[in-house]
């Protein structure tokens, strides 16, 4: 910010001055994006915040209270960390070592990134529906098993953890794998041929070479692929433990706001899962802006 | 498909004998990658396939296959689930949520892609946060406000509850679209004698409308599939597809379910041709880049 | 009568500047390197017709063509980064071409530099030493005596984000060299830098060539850089060798119309042999008649064709006792300083340059003649790319 000077007769137009920072009626444009944003996301959010502190009993924290004193409730926060984190380690982990070899192109490429995006289609009812009659006890997964020899009676791998997981890993990795594929083919290969004539063997490569200029967007991926697990709720419900090991905190939200109609409630469990989402994300940016992010292309 | 190596294959492998010795060298890597790939399919070939043979057979318990094939489930889901009605409430919303968030959000790209002006970091914060913020994080407080105004439960809400995600990201998805084009373009048109309106419409509007058309096909597809949001602020008349099949199998247990399994691939057909068609004018990559971050 | 002076040392001479902390360095690593039929096809199209080219030590090889004629075809078999289909690569009696690329110790210069952007100008040079496990100080002296050779000792903690084009390249180059590798590759190292700046690079990678005792296969489609800089250049031409030899040799001896028309013989007249025979040829057609010299392959037959290449500078206004080579008016005069370059139009519509040091107008009708030795007769047909290829008459001498 500069220092505001005492005014002067020489001071030029307000309209001069605002040009010279930028300022013209072009950013009119913003405003009516940014009004919606502000009326139907920002209004919301804080009227939320303010509801969320108003509980029916308990004084001004007492649905944050409630939330936490309540066995039950505080460990649907364990219970979505254990499955989002899992889920998105795996789907970036899984999809760097396939996306680096798939870094070329090669026949067939165009299809295979087609396919991935299957999943996508799917959406999240025939997903669940599909991991219940494919990895149910009477399923294919369960009779090949069989049949392998692998497992003499049907492993149960639904209405549980395994259930939840593996939906997030159905959904999440077309998803992880896409994102770490373009960031990918965003560095230069011109990069690793250079390595390599400078002695570098393969892995010497992807160590020194190709992964440090791909974290910065593996971290990317990681953030985004962890707020779609986080928030996972229609498999969660559909696929989960009906026991309560898979309640996750967007269903604790939801039953409270939908079916106890306790708004105040279901508000500060909106909350709280906003805020722990956005203390993984900024500890990850964080840990990001401490790396090398620039230009990935050849030229530096 | 042919074997990805860690360089092209030789075109004459009889020539170079030390270049197949290599390939083999190479072969375990490429093996893993292809088999956790082709895992991954497969198990994904099993989910769908399994809930299409559901739909279609007449009953199947504990064999590969179901007993007997039919089609009624369709015809039943159709009949039980008043599926026309939703169907056409699905299109409203998503037509309406396309087309509003275009004309809300491409003006304001164009401010972020051609300005740079004090406070452009809190606006593009201002943007990114109903992205980050996971929708039923949102959707509850939204809901609740609402229901305040009496908005829930019909249409007009549920377009509104969906122009949240949809609005950021246009905004998104055009102002890089619109960095790529030259401003200079737009100059030369004005030197050339072209008033404001003559080179909005002329000028901008054909250069803009493939990135347009791309925005809103992302935002179709992605309203098409938004569950959480719709099902969150929806009424029994303004229920979408996903919602009502979502309703479906929570209330199931007096529903069969091959015919929640034949809406569920009413519901996926629909989505494999938006896809199809987006897929014609967007790479696949754009479809999950909720951001450029 | 060449405007170019080639740099005759074969070996390179070493250096003497104290700074450069070459002084106590080995005239070359190699001895010889032999590409022995090597070839390059993708399916039906072959990139590179067998090539054989034997590269001595010290020795400042280019590659010469326009683009698309296999150059870095060539370029990138050798460094192995595509592998051969056809040949063998051998380096001081050692096969290599069955080595991956960082097996083979080749230093290699890209053609967008492609360093890495992550890090430092430092890192970037040591990379290839931390990759043979070069100990930490042995690293930084050489390091230290390459960026001072580079003049960059100032830039090194910085990114190459942060640094100009020039020294980009100087970076690349120093990361190239400071293996002391037995060969450095240059693909096309100038083509993204501006003409001043590539004039200054060009003296500074023969200076840093002829400094560090170098072998150097140098690529470019630039005619002008391989004459200024290579001890010997390989033209090639739609994946075929057209020519080897020194910038005398291919600037006073084309080998055929290609290499003429890539060395500055400008004009390049399809005529008819009207006689051949020991004591010179003669040709006519198009309202012109040239005595000249025959050369090339093939064997020049009357009434055959033959394509007459004349350099703009070795036709000139006839005398008035000597026979012209025909008639043409002057259309467009540029000016060059001591001599004017003239486009003239015969009255058959042709085009011809000549340089002039005299007063021509556009318009006056000119009478131009050629010396028979200036004059080469090429039975082969002529190029059709004439027009594309830029005229090499400004060779620095």
């Amino acid at each position: 910010m500069t220092v505001v000077l005492p005014q002067s007769p020489s001071r030029p137009a307000l309209r001069h001055r605002l040009a010279e920072r930028g300022v013209d009626r072009t950013l009119l444009l913003v405003l009516p994006g940014a009004l919606a944003v502000i009326a139907l996301f920002c209004y919301p959010f804080l009227y939320g915040l303010q509801l969320s502190f108003q509980p029916a009993s308990g004084g001004v924290l007492g649905a944050y209270h409630a939330f936490f004193s309540e066995p039950f409730a505080r460990k649907s926060i364990w219970q979505t960390f254990s499955l989002a984190i899992p889920a998105s380690l795996i789907n970036v982990g899984v999809s760097v070592p396939i996306s680096y070899r798939m870094r070329r192109d090669f026949r067939g490429k165009r299809l295979l990134l087609a396919l991935l995006v299957v999943p996508i289609t799917l959406g999240t009812v025939l997903t669940a529906e599909g991991i219940l009659e494919f990895y149910g006890p009477a399923g294919w997964f369960n009779h090949t098993l069989n049949l392998l020899g692998l497992a003499s009676s049907p492993v149960q791998l639904t209405m549980n953890y395994t259930g939840v997981l593996l939906s997030l890993i159905i959904s999440g990795f077309p998803f992880a794998y896409l994102l770490t594929h373009s960031y990918l083919s965003g560095i230069h290969p011109s990069l690793e041929k250079a390595a390599s004539t400078l002695g570098a063997d393969w892995w010497q490569r992807f160590r020194h070479i190709t992964f440090p200029l791909l974290l910065p967007g593996l971290m990317t991926t990681f953030c985004l692929s962890f707020v779609m697990a986080f928030a996972v709720f229609p498999s969660a419900m559909m696929v989960g433990d009906p026991d309560g090991k898979t309640h996750v905190i967007s269903i604790e939200a939801y039953e409270a706001a939908l079916e106890h109609f306790d708004y105040a409630q279901g508000c500060a469990d909106a909350m709280i899962m906003t805020v722990l989402m956005l203390v993984v994300i900024v500890a990850v940016t964080t840990l990001r802006s401490r790396l090398y992010s620039g230009s990935t292309g050849g030229k530096g | 498909m042919s074997a990805v190596l860690d360089r092209p294959a030789t075109a004459a492998p009889g020539t170079d004998p030390d270049a197949g010795r290599r390939r083999i060298a190479i072969k375990p890597g490429a093996w893993i990658t292809w088999g956790v790939l082709g895992f991954f399919f497969l198990n994904l070939l099993g989910v769908i396939v399994t809930v299409l043979l559901n739909s279609f057979g007449s009953s199947w318990f504990r064999s590969w296959l179901p007993g007997g094939w039919t089609g009624h489930w369709y015809s039943d889901a159709w009949s039980e689930f008043s599926l026309g009605q939703v169907l056409w409430t699905t299109v409203e919303v998503t037509f309406l949520v396309v087309l509003i968030s275009l004309v809300l959000a491409v003006p304001a790209s164009y401010a972020l892609a051609r300005r740079d002006f004090p406070g452009k970091k809190l606006v593009m914060g201002l943007f990114v946060l109903p992205i980050l913020v996971p929708p039923i994080a949102y959707g509850i407080p939204l809901a609740t406000v609402l229901y305040k105004f009496h908005l829930a439960g019909s249409v007009t809400g549920v377009v509104l509850a969906n122009l949240v995600p949809s609005i950021p990201f246009v905004v998104f998805t055009m102002t890089p679209f619109i960095e790529q084009i030259d401003p200079k373009i737009e100059a030369a048109a004005r030197m050339c004698g072209a008033r404001t309106w003559t080179v909005l419409s002329r000028i901008l509007a054909p250069l803009l409308l493939p990135g347009m058309l791309a925005a809103g096909i992302l935002v179709l597809v992605r309203t098409f599939g938004m569950f959480e949001l719709t099902f969150l602020t929806s009424g029994p008349t303004s229920q979408t597809l996903i919602v009502t099949l979502f309703s479906a199998v929570n209330s199931a247990g007096i529903r069969s379910t091959q015919s929640i399994d034949a809406m569920a691939v009413i519901y996926t057909g629909t989505m494999a041709v938006l896809l199809l068609i987006a897929l014609r004018f967007v790479n696949p990559t754009q479809l999950v880049a909720r951001s450029t971050d | 009568m060449s405007t170019v002076t080639p740099m005759t040392t074969a070996k390179p001479v070493p250096s003497t500047e104290p700074d450069a902390g070459a002084a106590a360095r080995p005239a070359s690593q190699l001895g010889a390197l032999e590409l022995r039929g090597i070839s390059r096809a993708y399916g039906a199209h072959t990139a590179l017709h067998p090539l054989d080219l034997t590269i001595r030590g010290g020795e400042f090889v280019a590659l010469l063509g326009p683009s698309g004629c296999g150059k870095t075809t060539a370029l990138n078999s050798l460094a192995g980064l595509l592998p051969l289909t056809a040949g063998e690569i051998v380096l001081d009696g050692r096969r290599i071409d069955t080595l991956p690329p960082e097996k083979r110790g080749f230093g290699m210069v890209f053609q967008n530099y492609a360093l890495f952007p992550h890090l430092t100008v430092r890192a970037n040079v040591a990379f290839g030493l931390k990759m043979r496990g070069v100990g930490k100080a042995e690293t930084t002296r050489r390091v230290d005596a390459v960026l001072a050779l580079v003049h960059l000792g100032e830039q090194a903690h910085k990114h190459p984000g942060q640094l100009s084009g020039g020294q980009q390249q100087r970076v690349a180059i120093a990361r190239a060299i400071v293996m002391e590798p037995p060969l450095v590759l240059m693909d096309e190292p100038l083509s993204n830098l501006d003409a001043a700046l590539r004039l200054e690079m060009r003296s500074e990678i023969r200076r840093i060539h002829q400094e560090f005792g170098l072998t150097t296969l140098y690529v470019t489609h630039d005619q002008e850089e391989a004459l200024s800089l290579a001890d010997r250049l390989v033209v090639l031409h739609e994946g075929r060798v057209s020519q080897i030899g020194t910038p005398a040799d291919l600037y006073e001896h084309p080998a055929n119309p290609h290499v003429a028309a890539f060395m500055g013989y400008r004009n390049l007249l399809p005529l008819t042999v009207t006689s051949a025979d020991a004591a010179g040829a003669a040709a006519t057609g198009r309202g012109l008649t040239v005595r000249g010299t025959a050369v090339g392959d093939g064997q020049l037959r009357e009434g055959g064709p033959v394509t007459v290449a004349i350099r703009p500078e070795d036709l000139r206004i006839a005398g008035a006792d000597e026979p012209a080579l025909g008639e043409a008016v002057a259309e467009i005069v540029e000016y060059h300083g001591r001599v004017l370059h003239v486009e003239a139009v015969t009255r058959e519509g042709d085009r011809i340059h000549l340089k002039s040091s005299g007063t021509v107008r556009p318009g006056d009708a000119l009478s131009v003649a050629v010396d028979a030795e200036r004059a080469l007769f090429f039975p082969e047909p002529a190029p059709s790319t004439v027009a594309a290829t830029e005229p090499a008459g400004e060779v620095p001498s």
